[in-house]
């Protein structure tokens, strides 16, 4: 019993908690300013550990991620304006109506993104290495092209009057809902085989890992948490435009994982916040603040190719040291094998 | 008809850009197995190159490198460039120069950029030399935001253009006459110039098996730079070219154009040179076609359409040849 009852307490506590700094932020005790970089790393966090997911624990080299968010922000966005706010109003348009119109929309972005990510990955990942980069890479650029290209979005003008909830409560739900969902898989059998591709995946394949299956799956479960990311994007400022879903989107969220260490989670969400918070702390410098992220990442792969925190699990080491030695040095001898990896 | 023949001018001449670059791409890759983001950026970066030594940086800039720029010719080329300053007049050999020094100052850059950023990762994974490249690649873009300005720039006529009337009502430009002979001369030089001297037996050899190579008494360090060098010159002549073609030059101009370059070079059959030069060409008119005959909103998406199809169809490309993968 103790185990489900456990996990069950833990979840509701977390989303009292939730709830009740929703209140704190929609009052006025915090200044706006600041939950709204909040909420941005929230979504900046969805975003860079599905990514991960794909990317750091698979070993595929994806460099289209903007373009499932794009997949989700703007199928969720056609949902709120055309049936989530009439849905909210039969729920008496307060919170909870919208909280319940924002799940609605999370679902419909989320399994829109799943569908592209299946689209776009049954064929293209049976490519590796760069080509897997480029390709996924021009994936993301024909989703563009075609969101400048529908009228009933709004096309190159943008998208506007998407109903805007800006909830700290169902953006850091996500969030935590998906550092959750790619902690299980990374820790499970699924998640070995995908790690087992990520180290050799000839070998994998020899083990009797369907590798081909994996990769989708993951590919899938990945576009599917960036189209929930989208949504919540989508319904932060109220407006789309396709040029925010080009490329350098996909840059950013994959310099936030290579910053934090492919294949870390505490890495992504610590590179999440540091590339969300750093462009206003950089705000002073606003035309240099571009030269220096791309300085610092040739300077970060020239010194430390495996990211700040490399392969290492913090969680685990953190539950390592508070059960006992013999699984603390597991943990240690795995994230030392993946140093010597990258070294190589 | 004659839109016909006029799409397909157009077509061979925006091509004839493409494969320029495209060859830096495949060059690089077949040595490196890199793909070198920053290689779009180095053709914007020529293009620039072309617009301030045909027009200078401005008496202001001069001022402030060098005080009194009008004292001196150094300074008077210094400020108001090659053509402004009164050094040469508008002509087809005018071209010819400026964009032979783009093409070193070019050259220059690729080098530096081999030295300090991808040098130091190459004994790393391949996928840290990707992101490095990324990393190029952005700094090259935004920094030549700060430079050179955001905002886009009005290329100097270097000579004067015409129209010539061709058969069937289609006609063609001199500058398009110019940039089709240019580029053809330019890929027969690289192509003698691989094929036909030390360097370049070198340089097939590192492609071949860089290790091996090493072996055999290369400096292997010199041919990658060499390699550099080639390519970066061969974008910057495109850069020069397109902004003699159509003169606006801005710093980003080489994102979707080195992109472009890229599925070109893919097109052909990656580290294949007569390859990346099919591959331009077929990507070119492709493009203009569907500007022509279906949509222009959709030009983008055409090359990557293509991309998508060859890789999942032919991924050695159209005169690639396959590698079989071992253990």
């Amino acid at each position: 019993m103790s185990r489900y009852v456990r996990n069950l307490i833990i979840a509701l506590a977390v989303l009292a908690v939730l709830y009740g700094l929703n209140f704190v932020f929609a009052g006025r005790m915090i200044s706006p300013y600041f939950s709204r970089i909040l909420m941005l790393s929230g979504i900046s966090i969805t975003l860079a550990v599905s990514l991960n997911l794909i990317n750091g624990f698979t070993g595929q080299f994806s460099i289209g991620h903007a373009g499932f968010m794009a997949v989700g922000a703007y199928s969720s966005a056609y949902f709120s304006v055309n049936y989530g706010i009439r849905l909210a109003a039969a729920l008496g348009d307060g919170t909870l109506g919208w909280i319940v119109a924002l799940a609605a929309a999370t679902l419909v972005g989320a399994t829109c993104a799943a569908v592209a990510g299946l689209v776009v990955g049954v064929p293209s990942l049976r490519l590796k290495g760069d080509y897997l980069a480029i390709v996924t890479l021009g994936f993301g650029q024909i989703i563009v092209v075609f969101l400048n290209n529908i009228e009933a979005i709004g096309g190159a003008r943008g998208y506007s009057g998407i109903p805007i909830v800006k909830s700290f409560f169902w953006i850091f739900l996500i969030a935590i809902l998906t550092i959750v969902i790619v902690y299980n898989i990374v820790h499970s059998a699924f998640g070995r085989a995908l790690i087992s591709i990520r180290e050799d995946e000839i070998a994998a394949e020899a083990m009797g890992v369907n590798t081909t299956r994996y990769k989708v799956m993951a590919f899938v479960i990945s576009s599917a948490l960036a189209g929930a990311g989208g949504v919540l994007f989508a319904h932060f400022d109220g407006y789309l435009n396709p040029k925010s879903f080009e490329f350098l989107k996909s840059f950013e969220i994959l310099i936030m994982i290579i910053l934090g260490g492919l294949g870390s989670i505490v890495g992504s969400v610590l590179g999440a916040i540091l590339l969300t918070v750093l462009p206003e702390a950089l705000r002073g410098f606003a035309q240099y603040r571009m030269v220096i992220y791309s300085l610092l990442l040739i300077i970060l792969m020239i010194t430390r190719p495996q990211g700040l925190l490399g392969k290492s699990d913090v969680f685990k080491k953190w539950r390592a040291r508070l059960r006992g030695k013999r699984e603390g040095e597991n943990a240690i001898t795995e994230s030392g094998a993946g140093t010597k990896k990258e070294e190589r | 008809m004659s839109t016909l023949l006029q799409q397909l001018i157009n077509g061979i001449s925006l091509g004839a850009i493409y494969a320029l670059i495209a060859l830096g791409y495949t060059m690089v890759y077949g040595i490196l197995r890199l793909i070198n983001f920053a290689h779009g950026d180095v053709y914007m970066v020529g293009a620039f190159m072309g617009y301030y030594l045909a027009g200078g940086i401005g008496i202001r800039g001069a001022q402030m490198l060098m005080g009194n720029p009008d004292s001196n010719i150094f300074g008077r080329i210094l400020a108001h460039g090659l053509l402004g300053g009164g050094v040469l007049q508008p002509s087809l050999v005018t071209a010819l120069v400026i964009m032979l020094l783009a093409m070193a100052i070019c050259a220059a850059l690729g080098v530096i950029i081999e030295r300090f950023a991808y040098r130091p990762v190459r004994k790393y994974t391949r996928l840290t030399a990707l992101i490095t490249a990324i990393g190029v690649s952005l700094l090259l873009e935004n920094g030549g935001q700060v430079v050179f300005g955001a905002d886009p720039k009005f290329f100097p006529e270097l000579f004067k253009k015409r129209n010539v009337e061709l058969f069937g009502g289609a006609s063609i430009n001199t500058a398009d006459i110019a940039v089709l002979v240019i580029a053809f001369a330019l890929m027969v030089g690289l192509q003698l110039i691989v094929y036909r001297t030390k360097t370049g037996r070198a340089m097939r050899a590192v492609s071949f098996n860089l290790n091996s190579a090493k072996l055999m008494g290369i400096n292997t360090d010199r041919i990658i730079a060499f390699t550099f060098a080639l390519g970066s010159a061969m974008a910057a002549a495109a850069g020069v070219l397109v902004a003699i073609r159509i003169p606006r030059v801005d710093p980003l101009m080489g994102i979707l154009v080195g992109l472009k370059a890229f599925v070109a070079a893919v097109l052909g059959g990656i580290g294949n040179i007569p390859g990346a030069v099919l591959g331009g060409l077929l990507i070119g008119i492709t493009e203009t076609m569907v500007v022509g005959y279906l949509s222009p909103t959709y030009k983008d998406a055409v090359a990557f359409a293509i991309l998508i199809l060859i890789l999942l169809f032919r991924p050695s490309g159209l005169l690639g040849s396959t590698v079989q993968e071992k253990v």
